[in-house]
């Protein structure tokens, strides 16, 4: 596709020349295109899976036997805490971001994202703060104090670890706040004529909430990082008791935030599998307003459980009777999201291609966690259960059995969309059956574990304990889930290689990226779609008749006409690619590094981001 | 003739011996699942939440076990019409593809399936509501206490109506309610060692440290009560208690640092009458050696080296002609009368182990607070000879 917008000058007016290419390593670097960052949201996110995954590995290896040392104590530590800061930060949250960046506009019916450049902006930004994250491995050791990064040990720790962890969150706090807004504001004003707010697909809406959720929560981790690094760099005492601080402070910022952390990352995920379950039932979503509703009190109630995280901090039997009825009130509308995935499904025409297996697997999973979930509202039981494999396997079920398997049902399901081709049917049932018993086997005996005594976070157990067996299951369980990794690794590959070619609209689907071409234009639409109907895609397609059968609208009936030969579009006013973005986020990642090791080379980051900024500013959006 | 695999016990591996090999696979399958199965028993496991000695436990017990049940009802009734309707509803081969009604929804369903939960979750509210309140209740009556501090990685024990102070053994009386009061204690990171005590905050006279005092532990012995959390500058309770004699572990639950996997402890209940006699040994002063064994001269060694900066054995004085005090180490009047040191990980009755946690402690357990001091192996010796003198 060659360029859509013709320059109205010769010359740039900015700082840089603008940067013209279309395809290559510099299309990509300059990109404000949505759809492009989406996709290098989705292959960084996924990268970093492998990372992840590799670490969760390491740990199983530690754990396969009683009384083994293949980790050191303090490599052990390391590795636990990273594996959690990238799963959370820089896997499942990217991820979603990348879904949510390339379907929203689509979905919605627009051309972009409200403020392109910002988006490309977040992406850098978060790219660097994991690079950040990742380079205290070279640069006197990776984070060791766990995710959640517990005061006073992560004040007291005297490697640089937690330094890192402090300014490499708050990096990712700067890219997800900036997409927060830009996401919120696309939602809410961008949708095409006629898509109101309650024709628009649910996974829209799960992202809208979830846009909200993180303008809310993320405030809350940025005080609590800001402290701790002050804490550790320029020797203030938030969290230091000698001195009048309160190391549960630290406990109170860090879990109101990361309850709706919890919720920032299941989201988007029911959202995919909201839009999946219809599609392969040949029937809409079941209770629509209920689901969208459902969500939206999820995301309120979500800031009010956080000390189901605390329960033995020792806050009172108050505090913790409020807490524990706030946490069961919460698995009232996640009870209603299932049943009305059940009542999709009911009466419908399933077929189960690999999208739909892993809809049903999410749903199947789901449930599992949902209901341990739910014992840990039943605070006396949690005495037990908190800070053991236990919950290990709890939030596993959510954040795998439930985020991970519907993010993979959403690769699968928009993989043809993206890419212009079809991932393979039958390595994606291996990938998924694998998936779902490595899974299972993983995850299963940790919560038979966790009862039976064995904590959290350690790098050993004695086999005195009695817990060799299970262990070893959950180590094999781990490997399966990697071979289904490299299964789907296997199906990309064989995949690249067939030819691009794909209808617009595979699946028979409902929503308006599926009126568009596979992969869509530049700008997405050749016209602006106007929508009349929730599930507008469908309604162009079927009609029904007075006695309730559905019956298709003959070709051309309502315009689904989407077949294009190229050579469309003049004349649709693009955002142009811009250098300012990377530059001013790199200048972040410079300040990040230079609070660590030298104010001068925190002021040369500061000067790198000035210069992106000013050249940003001075630089008209398109030209 | 096939050897069997080694995870085969001995006894079953000679008495397979005759056989044909496919007889042999039977009988390592069978024995491998009889592992498998009772490794799922779990008859070893000695810190097992399912299994509670005493009232405390068994009140988190029986919240567990029937909410665990009404959970599985739940789980059997959602999976059941999960896959009745993938199976019910699945596109049979052969039939033509017809697209179904489009019911959008039916809103009795949905405020039924809204209120219905809504129910089962107050039913589970009340008895999880009055059991907290019960928990948090102070005992009455006869009551043990005990100050527990946590360490950087070991817990310290003191009975302060008895005048007791041990290290990593919790002694008690069965039948009888303890209550813990927990703090948080010892080395932060590279601080000076100060002394063992309860109240944050920097000693008469002295500038506040840099940092805060200890680090964030968990108290959990799960066979006799429920979880509690060690947090420094907060003083937290928690009621023990336990019906038989026996042996309880335990361990540190809250990610303490770098050897948190080795902050063990075990609960030791007695019979009252056998806890008097524990408690009359543990007052008395520390046994002193013959002269001239080698046990004396482990207490020279102990007196007149670095020991002591840390340790307190009561009964000995050093140079000046005070008590001995600990600070951030664990006494060790009565070591050899424990069954474990170093947060419950070695043997005390072990030479072997004892003399090369002297010779490198660290290198025996990740970021040990007790430096490698260079002993000689003579020191070395003696100073084994000394602590297992310390009955």
């Amino acid at each position: 596709m060659a360029t859509v917008s013709v320059p109205t000058e010769g010359r740039s007016r900015g700082l840089l020349r603008r940067p013209t290419a279309t395809t290559g390593f510099w299309s990509w670097i300059t990109t404000v295109d949505h759809k492009k960052i989406g996709i290098l949201y989705g292959v960084t996110a996924f990268l970093f899976f492998i990372v992840g995954g590799t670490e969760a590995l390491l740990i199983r290896l530690q754990l396969a036997q009683p009384d083994q040392n293949i980790l050191s104590p303090s490599i052990y530590n390391e590795v636990f805490t990273m594996h959690g800061i990238t799963m959370v930060f820089l896997v499942v949250m990217p991820l979603s971001a990348a879904f949510i960046n390339y379907l929203v506009p689509l979905m919605i019916g627009a051309r972009d994202v409200a403020f392109p450049r910002l988006n490309a902006f977040s992406y850098w930004v978060f790219l660097l703060g994991g690079v950040f994250i990742y380079s205290s491995w070279l640069l006197g050791g990776a984070p060791n104090g766990g995710w959640f990064g517990y005061a006073t040990n992560a004040v007291l720790d005297p490697t640089r670890g937690m330094t890192f962890y402090a300014i490499g969150l708050l990096i990712a706090g700067i890219a997800s706040t900036v997409s927060a807004v830009n996401l919120a504001v696309t939602i809410l004003n961008m949708r095409a004529p006629g898509m109101t707010l309650f024709r628009m697909p649910v996974f829209v809406w799960m992202s809208l909430v979830v846009q909200l959720l993180l303008a809310f929560s993320l405030p809350i981790i940025t005080v609590a990082l800001f402290e701790l690094l002050f804490d550790r760099r320029f020797g203030t005492h938030f969290f230091d008791p000698v001195a009048g601080g309160d190391p549960v402070l630290w406990q109170h910022l860090f879990w109101l935030f990361g309850h709706p952390e919890v919720y920032i990352l299941i989201l988007p995920a029911m959202g995919i599998v909201s839009e999946i379950l219809p599609v392969f039932a040949r029937k809409p979503l079941f209770g629509y307003q209920f689901v969208v509703f459902s969500g939206i009190a999820i995301g309120f109630i979500g800031f009010g459980v956080w000390v189901h995280h605390m329960y033995a901090v020792g806050l009172g039997p108050i505090a913790n009777t409020a807490f524990g009825i706030s946490t069961m009130i919460i698995a009232i509308p996640t009870g209603v999201k299932i049943f009305n995935w059940l009542g999709t499904l009911w009466k419908g025409d399933l077929t189960f291609p690999t999208p739909m297996l892993f809809a049903v697997g999410f749903v199947a999973m789901f449930v599992i966690g949902g209901l341990s979930g739910v014992t840990h509202s039943v605070v006396p039981s949690d005495y037990q259960q908190t800070d053991t494999y236990y919950i290990v396997a709890h939030f596993h079920y959510v954040l795998v059995g439930g985020a991970i398997f519907g993010l993979f049902a959403g690769l699968y399901y928009w993989w043809p969309k993206v890419f212009g081709r079809m991932l393979n049917d039958t390595i994606g049932k291996v990938n998924f059956w694998l998936m779902l018993v490595g899974f299972n086997l993983t995850f299963g005996p940790m919560h038979i574990l966790g009862l039976q005594g064995m904590p959290r976070r350690i790098q050993s157990y004695p086999a005195e304990l009695g817990l060799a067996f299970w262990n070893l299951v959950s180590t094999i369980g781990a490997f399966m889930i990697a071979l289904a990794v490299l299964v789907f690794i296997a199906n990309v590959l064989v995949t690249q290689r067939k030819p691009k070619q794909m209808e617009a609209d595979p699946w028979d689907a409902r929503t308006l990226e599926w009126t568009t071409s596979s992969p869509p234009p530049e700008y997405n639409f050749e016209e602006l779609p106007v929508v009349s109907s929730l599930d507008e895609a469908w309604h162009r397609k079927y009609a029904e008749t007075e006695d309730g059968r559905v019956v298709p609208v003959p070709a051309g009936g309502s315009g689904t006409e989407v077949e294009h030969d190229g050579g469309h579009g003049d004349g649709i006013h693009m955002p142009s690619p811009s250098y300012f973005p990377v530059v001013a986020s790199v200048g972040i990642l410079l300040l990040g590094y230079g609070v660590i090791f030298s104010w001068w080379l925190a002021a040369a980051g500061a000067v790198v981001l000035l210069f992106g900024l000013y050249g940003w500013a001075l630089e008209p959006s398109s030209e | 003739m096939l050897e069997s695999p080694g995870s085969v016990p001995g006894s079953m591996r000679q008495r397979g011996g005759k056989g044909k090999v496919r007889k042999r696979l039977t009988l390592v399958l069978g024995v491998l699942a009889l592992a498998a199965l009772a490794a799922a028993c779990a008859p070893n496991a000695t810190q097992d939440a399912m299994n509670p000695q005493g009232p405390y436990a068994r009140e988190s017990y029986d919240l567990i076990v029937p909410v665990f049940w009404v959970a599985a009802a739940i789980f059997v009734l959602v999976e059941g019409v999960l896959l009745f309707v993938v199976f019910r509803y699945r596109r049979r081969k052969g039939r033509a593809a017809e697209v179904p009604p489009q019911i959008h929804g039916n809103n009795r369903l949905e405020i039924a399936w809204t209120i219905l939960p809504a129910l089962i979750l107050a039913g589970v509210a009340v008895p999880t509501v009055t059991t907290i309140f019960d928990l948090a209740e102070e005992p009455t009556g006869q009551v043990l206490e005990v100050n527990v501090l946590g360490h950087q990685w070991w817990w310290e024990f003191d009975y302060p109506n008895e005048g007791i102070i041990t290290a990593n053994e919790l002694h008690i009386p069965t039948g009888e309610p303890v209550y813990l009061t927990l703090c948080s204690v010892g080395l932060g990171y590279g601080q000076q060692p100060t002394p063992n005590d309860c109240q944050p905050g920097p000693p008469e006279g002295q500038a506040p440290a840099a940092v805060g005092d200890g680090v964030i532990h968990s108290f959990w012995v799960p066979e006799l009560a429920g979880t509690q959390d060690v947090v420094p500058g907060r003083t937290n309770t928690l009621t023990l208690q336990a019906d038989h004699p026996g042996r309880y572990s335990g361990q540190c639950k809250e990610f303490c640092g770098l050897s948190h996997a080795y902050m063990k402890f075990v609960v030791v209940a007695h019979t009252p009458a056998d806890y008097a006699a524990w408690v009359a040994n543990q007052q008395a002063d520390a046994v002193t050696p013959q002269a001239g064994s080698l046990a004396a001269t482990g207490m020279d060694v102990f007196l007149n080296g670095q020991c002591i900066a840390c340790h307190a054995i009561q009964g000995l004085e050093d140079a000046n002609g005070n008590p001995l005090q600990a600070n951030g180490g664990p006494s060790l009047t009565h070591f050899a009368s424990r069954e474990c040191f170093a947060g419950c990980i070695f043997h005390s009755a072990d030479p072997k182990q004892l003399a090369a946690w002297l010779e490198n402690p660290p290198a025996m357990k990740a970021g040990s607070w007790m430096p490698d001091y260079g002993l000689s192996q003579e020191q070395i010796q003696a100073l084994v000879a000394y602590l297992q003198s310390l009955t």
